[in-house]
C-alpha cells in the first residue's frame, strides 16, 4: 500500500477523466464546446480552448492513462527519495499536454507544446546522476526544442495568412491558406515541429534515447501521449493545410520510411524497453502516413489506431516495468521461462501483445484491418503503402512475440532477482488497459459512434465513417492479415539470426542518425568553445576596451547621423560655477595622474564636493545634500578598503591607445550633450509635476513628491537595487572571511 | 581608533543624528529632505560611531541586523504601494486617510498615509543596506589585518 | 553654462574611461566614481540649469514660482547617486574579495576562471574537485 498522499494525482486525474467522459454524448451529437479568456487582445491572442472529437479523445487518453500511470508510479517508486518530484513533474506534464490538446489558439497551443517539451526534458533526465540520462534528456530537448521554434514560426505565418490565431477559424479558411504563396513555408515549418515531436524519420533517434526516463514516464510521455502531439497537430490542422499533393507525398513517404525502418530496428534490440520504443516510432510513422491519405478510411484508421496503440503500448511498457521490477533486468537474452513464476504478468503481456500483433478479437485486429483497408484505398500509390504496412505489421507481430512470449517460455534463466509477480497495486493499471483492448475489440460499438466518428469529423469535417466491425467477411485485408501472421511468425522464429545480422556494423552502411546528431553536436560545441576563446580571452582590460570602443562608436554614430545645426548661445558663463568646473576638472586630472591613493581619494572628494556646489548653485538642494552625504560615505568606504589593498604603482608608460579611446568617448559624450542642450526645451512633464505636486499629492517639495508619489515605482526599483547590492557585497565579503579561515587551517 | 573624546562625543551624537534624520525624513515632503537623505544622515551617524567605538559596539546599538532592517524597509515600501491598490487605486498610488486639500486654503489634517510609509521604507532600506556594506567591509579588512599578523 | 557642463562631462567621462582601462583595481574604482558623477551631471545639464530657484511650493501658493528649476532630473539624479553608491560599494567588495582570493590587484592577472592555457585553446575547462569545499577549490585555482 503506497502512502495515501502519493495517490492524490491518480485520483484527481481519474476524476478529470470521468468529467471528460461526461462530454462524450454531447460531442458525439456533433457539438463543439469552446471557452476563451482574453490574453493579449491587441495581437488577437486569447486563452482559447475547444473540445471536439479529436480533443476529447486525446483528453481522455491524457487523463485516463494518466491516472493509471500516476497510480503505477506511486507504487513503482514507493520510498524513492524523489517520488514527490516525479509526481509533480508528471502532473505538470499532464497539465501541459491537456492544455495542448484543448487549445484553440495557436499561441496558447505553442505555450503548452513547449511545456511538454520542458517537462519531458526534466523527466528523461530524472536520474540526472547518470551521464547517459543527462545526454539523452538534452538530446530530446534540442531536437524537440528546435522543432518547437520552427513550429512557432509556422504558426505565426499561418496566423498572419489566415488573419486569426484561432485554429478553428484557420480550419474554416483552408482553401485560402492553401492558395497563398506562404503555404509551402508554413507547411515545412509545421512539419518540422510535428516530425521532431513525433520522432519521424530523420528525427526518430531521440525517442529511443528518451528511454533513459523511468519506465512509467516512458509509458506515458514517450508512447501514449506526448509523442502523439505531432500527430495531434497534423490532424488538427488537416482541414487548414491538408489535401494537397505536397501534404500527401511528404506525410506518406516520411511516415512509410519511419514505419518500415524503425520496425526493422525494433527487431535488432535486446532491451525490451528499447524494442517497444522503436515499435512506438513505427506506430507514429503509420499514423503520419494515414494522415497524409486524407480518405475516410485513412481518418478512421488514425482514430482507431490512436486508441489501439495507446491501450496496448502503455500496457506493454508497464508490463516491461513489472518484468524489470520482478527480475531486475530487461535484457531479452537473460529472460525466459517466467510463465510459472509470474502468471499475472504473463496474462497482461499476452492480452496486450495479442492486440499489438492484431489478432482477433482484439481491437488491434480491427485497427490492422483498417490499416489494410485504408492502404488499398489510397488513391495514388496503394501498392507502395500496402507493402510498407505489410512489412511493418509483420515486424510488429514478431516484436509482440519477443515481448510477450520470449521472456515467459523456454528455459528459465538466472536473473539478478528471484522473479515473482508484483503487488496488485502495480498490475491493476496495465491489466485494465489490456482488458479494455479486448473489450473494445469484442464490442466495437462502445467506441464507434461515440468516439471514432467525432474524431473522423474533426479531421475531415462532414465525413460519415463506416461502422466498426470485427468480421468483414473474406476479403483482401483479411488475406493480408493472414500473410502478416505468417511473415511475423517466420521472423519470430528466425529472431536470433535476424538480430545478429542486423547488429553487424555494415548493416546501416555507416548511416546512423544518432551518430550524426552527436557529430553535429560536437562540431557545434567546438565552434562555441572557439567563439568563447576568441571573444573572451580572459583579459579584463580587453573587455573594457571593447565595451568603451563600442559605446564610443554608438555615440559618434548617433551624433554624426543627426542633422541638428550647431548654434551655441552667445551667453557668457557665470564666473563662480565656471571656477568650480575648472576645479573639478583639475581634481579629475589629479586622480588621473597620481600614484598615491591618498591624493587620489582626496581629489575624488573634491570632485564630488564641487559637483555638490554646482547642484546648490543651480537650485538642486536635495540633490546637493544627497551628493555631499554620499561623497562622505564613498571616501569613507574607499579609505577603509584601500588601507588594506596594496599601493597602486605609478603609471610609468602613457597608454596612447587607451587615451585615444577615452578621448574619443569623452568628446562624443560632450558633443551629444551639447546637441541636447541646444535643442528647445520641452517643459510639459515638468509643468504637470509642478501643477499637481501640492493640490493632488499634498507636497511642497516637488522633487520629493516625484520620488515617493509620481515616480514611486522607479524609487521602489532603486531601493531594491541598493538592497541587492548590499546583500551581494556582504555575501562576497563574508565568503572572503571564510576563505581566510580555510587558508589558516591549511597553513597549520 | 582610540580616541576617548571621539568615542564619548559620538555616543552622544548617535541619538542626535538618528533623531535629526527622522525629522528630515518627516519634513521631506514639504522641505528639503526625505527618505534618501534621512537614511544617509542616519548612516553617517552610525558609521561615525562604528569608527569611534567598534563595529561590534555599533551592531549592538543597532540591535537588529542591518540587512534585516533593509529588508523590513523594502517590505514597508511595498506595503505602502499595496495600500494604494487596496484603497481601490493603482499600486503605489498615494492614500492620505486623514489629510485633504481644500481649494483656496491648502492642506488640512494629519499628513499620515501610504506615501509616508513608502518613504519610511526608503529610509530604512538605505540605512540598513549602507550600514550592512560598511560593517561587512570593515570587518573583512579587520579580519585580513588580523590574518596577516 | 550648459555647454560648459557638457564639456566637463566629456572630460570626466574621458578620465573615468582611461582610469578604468588601466588594469589596476584601485584606478578602476576611481574611474567608476568619476564616470557615475559624469552621468549625474549629464542628466542635470540635459534638464537645463536654473539659477537659485528651487522647485518648492512656497506657503500660500499652489505651484512653484514660474521659472523654477526642473524637478524631474533632480529626482532622477537623487536616486542615481544612491544607486551609484550601491554599485561602487559592490564593486569595492568584489575588488577586495578578488584581491583576497587571488592576491593581486592587476586585473589582467586575475585568471582563475579563464586560465591562460584555456584561452590559448590548450586545455579543457578546469573542473572543480567536488570532494573539496568551494573555497578550497578557488584557492587552489588561484595558486
Amino acid at each position: 500500500m503506497p502512502r495515501p498522499l502519493t495517490l492524490l494525482p491518480a485520483l484527481v486525474s481519474a476524476l478529470v477523466a470521468l468529467w471528460f467522459a461526461g462530454f462524450i454524448p454531447e460531442i458525439a451529437a456533433g457539438e463543439v464546446l469552446t471557452w476563451s479568456r482574453p490574453w493579449i487582445p491587441g495581437a488577437g491572442i486569447d486563452f482559447a480552448f475547444l473540445l471536439d472529437g479529436l480533443s476529447l479523445l486525446f483528453a481522455l487518453m491524457v487523463t485516463g492513462i494518466g491516472a493509471i500511470i500516476f497510480l503505477y508510479s506511486a507504487v513503482y517508486f514507493k520510498g524513492h527519495p524523489k517520488l514527490t518530484m516525479l509526481l509533480v513533474l508528471l502532473s505538470l506534464f499532464a497539465i501541459s499536454m491537456l492544455g495542448l490538446v484543448l487549445a484553440d489558439d495557436a499561441i496558447t497551443l505553442f505555450v503548452f507544446w513547449e511545456g511538454t517539451t520542458i517537462t519531458s526534458f526534466l523527466l528523461v533526465g530524472f536520474d540526472h546522476e547518470k551521464e547517459k540520462a543527462r545526454d539523452n534528456a538534452l538530446q530530446a530537448l534540442i531536437v524537440t526544442g528546435l522543432g518547437g521554434l520552427a513550429l512557432l514560426a509556422g504558426l505565426i505565418l499561418l496566423g498572419a495568412e489566415a488573419g486569426t490565431f484561432r485554429l478553428s477559424e484557420m480550419n474554416a479558411q483552408g482553401e485560402l491558406i492553401k492558395a497563398s504563396a506562404l503555404y509551402l513555408p508554413i507547411l515545412i515549418l509545421v512539419f518540422l515541429g510535428a516530425f521532431t515531436k513525433s520522432a519521424q524519420f530523420p528525427f526518430h533517434f531521440w525517442l529511443p534515447g528518451a528511454m533513459a526516463a523511468p519506465t512509467p514516464v516512458s509509458a506515458y510521455l514517450h508512447s501514449a501521449t506526448m509523442v502523439k502531439a505531432g500527430i495531434y497537430l497534423l490532424a488538427r490542422l488537416t482541414p487548414a493545410l491538408g489535401g494537397t499533393d505536397v501534404w500527401f507525398w511528404t506525410l506518406t513517404i516520411v511516415g512509410a520510411v519511419t514505419m518500415v525502418w524503425t520496425s526493422i530496428l525494433a527487431l535488432k534490440q535486446t532491451d525490451l524497453k528499447l524494442m517497444l520504443a522503436y515499435t512506438t516510432v513505427m506506430a507514429l510513422g503509420a499514423l503520419t502516413m494515414f494522415l497524409g491519405g486524407g480518405t475516410r478510411y485513412a481518418a478512421m484508421t488514425v482514430a482507431v489506431f490512436l486508441i489501439v496503440h495507446a491501450l496496448y503500448k502503455a500496457a506493454l511498457f508497464l508490463t516491461v516495468g513489472l518484468i524489470d521490477k520482478g527480475t531486475g533486468t530487461r535484457e531479452v537474452n537473460q529472460l525466459g521461462g517466467l510463465a510459472r513464476v509470474m502468471p499475472v504478468t504473463l496474462t497482461i503481456a499476452m492480452l496486450a501483445a495479442l492486440s499489438m500483433a492484431g489478432f482477433p478479437p482484439f481491437i488491434g485486429f480491427i485497427g490492422k484491418e483498417l490499416i489494410y483497408e485504408a492502404s488499398l484505398g489510397v488513391v495514388t500509390e496503394p501498392l507502395f503503402v500496402a507493402t510498407a504496412a505489410l512489412l511493418a505489421n509483420a515486424n510488429m507481430v514478431a516484436a509482440a512475440g519477443l515481448v510477450a512470449v520470449a521472456p515467459f517460455f523456454g528455459k528459465q534463466c538466472q536473473t539478478p532477482k528471484t522473479p515473482a509477480d508484483p503487488t496488485p497495486w502495480l498490475w491493476v493499471g496495465p491489466a485494465l488497459l489490456a482488458v479494455l483492448g479486448l473489450t473494445f475489440g469484442v464490442i466495437p460499438s462502445l467506441i464507434d459512434s461515440s468516439i471514432v466518428t467525432p474524431v473522423v469529423q474533426s479531421i475531415i469535417p462532414g465525413e460519415k465513417p463506416v461502422e466498426l466491425k470485427i468480421w468483414h467477411g473474406v476479403n483482401l485485408p483479411l488475406m493480408l492479415s493472414l500473410l502478416t501472421f505468417g511473415l511475423g511468425f517466420a521472423l519470430f522464429y528466425g529472431r536470433a539470426q535476424i538480430r545478429s545480422s542486423l547488429q553487424s556494423e555494415n548493416f546501416t552502411g555507416g548511416l546512423d542518425a544518432n551518430k550524426t546528431y552527436f557529430l553535429w553536436l560536437k562540431a557545434f560545441k567546438s565552434f562555441a568553445a572557439w567563439t568563447a576563446r576568441t571573444v573572451q580571452g580572459g583579459q579584463m582590460t580587453v573587455y573594457l576596451r571593447t565595451a568603451f570602443v563600442v559605446l564610443g562608436l554608438l555615440i559618434w554614430g548617433a551624433h554624426l547621423s543627426s542633422r541638428d545645426p550647431f548654434n551655441p548661445s552667445a551667453e557668457f558663463p557665470d564666473l563662480i560655477p565656471l571656477t568650480i568646473c575648472l576645479l573639478i576638472a583639475v581634481s579629475a586630472a589629479v586622480v588621473l595622474r597620481t600614484g598615491s591613493r591618498l591624493y587620489g581619494l582626496t581629489a575624488l572628494g573634491v570632485v564630488g564636493a564641487g559637483i555638490a556646489i554646482l547642484f546648490v548653485f543651480y537650485s538642486a538642494i536635495d540633490v546637493a545634500i544627497t551628493q555631499l552625504l554620499v561623497e562622505m560615505l564613498v571616501v569613507l568606504i574607499l579609505a577603509v578598503a584601500l588601507v588594506k589593498l596594496p599601493t597602486m604603482p605609478r603609471e610609468v608608460t602613457f597608454r596612447a591607445g587607451d587615451a585615444v579611446i577615452a578621448s574619443a568617448l569623452g568628446l562624443g559624450v560632450a558633443f551629444v550633450l551639447a546637441a541636447v542642450v541646444m535643442k528647445p526645451f520641452d517643459p510639459r512633464i515638468t509643468e504637470f509635476f509642478n501643477a499637481a505636486s501640492y493640490p493632488e499629492a499634498f507636497g511642497r517639495n516637488v522633487v520629493n513628491v516625484i520620488l515617493v508619489d509620481f515616480r514611486a515605482l522607479d524609487t521602489l526599483g532603486e531601493v531594491a537595487v541598493v538592497l541587492i547590492a548590499a546583500i551581494s557585497a556582504v555575501a562576497a565579503l563574508t565568503a572572503g572571511k571564510r576563505a581566510l579561515a580555510v587558508k589558516k587551517e591549511g597553513d597549520k | 581608533m582610540n580616541s576617548t573624546i571621539l568615542k564619548t562625543a559620538t555616543r552622544l551624537l548617535l541619538p542626535i543624528f538618528l533623531i535629526a534624520s527622522i525629522l528630515i525624513l518627516w519634513r521631506g515632503h514639504n522641505q528639503p529632505g526625505g527618505g534618501f537623505i534621512g537614511g544617509l544622515m542616519a548612516v553617517i551617524g552610525v558609521a561615525l560611531y562604528a569608527i569611534a567605538a567598534s563595529i561590534d559596539e555599533a551592531r549592538r546599538r543597532l540591535r537588529v541586523d542591518p540587512l534585516v532592517l533593509a529588508g523590513v524597509g523594502l517590505a514597508c515600501s511595498v506595503l505602502g504601494g499595496l495600500w494604494g491598490s487596496a484603497a481601490g487605486g493603482a499600486f503605489l498610488q498615494g492614500v492620505w486617510p486623514f489629510y485633504e486639500y481644500v481649494s483656496g486654503e491648502g492642506t488640512k489634517g494629519w499628513p499620515i498615509g501610504s506615501v509616508l510609509l513608502f518613504d519610511t521604507g526608503v529610509y530604512l532600506t538605505v540605512l540598513g543596506a549602507v550600514c550592512a556594506i560598511i560593517f561587512a567591509l570593515e570587518e573583512a579588512v579587520f579580519a585580513e589585518r588580523e590574518g596577516s599578523r | 553654462m550648459e555647454l560648459v557642463l557638457a564639456g566637463l562631462v566629456g572630460f570626466l567621462v574621458a578620465c573615468g574611461a582611461y582610469l578604468m582601462m588601466s588594469g589596476q583595481l584601485i584606478r578602476f574604482l576611481f574611474g567608476l566614481v568619476l564616470l557615475s558623477n559624469a552621468a549625474n551631471l549629464a542628466i542635470f545639464a540635459a534638464g537645463r540649469l536654473t539659477y537659485a530657484t528651487p522647485p518648492f511650493v512656497v506657503s500660500g501658493q499652489i505651484a512653484p514660482a514660474a521659472g523654477a528649476a526642473n524637478a524631474l532630473p533632480q529626482a532622477l539624479i537623487l536616486t542615481a547617486i544612491v544607486i551609484g553608491f550601491g554599485l561602487l560599494a559592490f564593486a569595492l567588495a568584489l575588488a577586495f574579495r578578488a584581491w583576497q582570493s587571488l592576491g593581486t590587484t592587476e586585473m589582467d592577472a586575475m585568471r582563475a576562471c579563464e586560465p591562460v592555457d584555456f584561452a590559448a585553446g590548450k586545455t579543457k575547462e578546469k573542473t572543480l574537485d567536488p570532494s573539496k569545499s568551494y573555497e578550497r577549490n578557488r584557492l587552489e585555482a588561484a595558486e
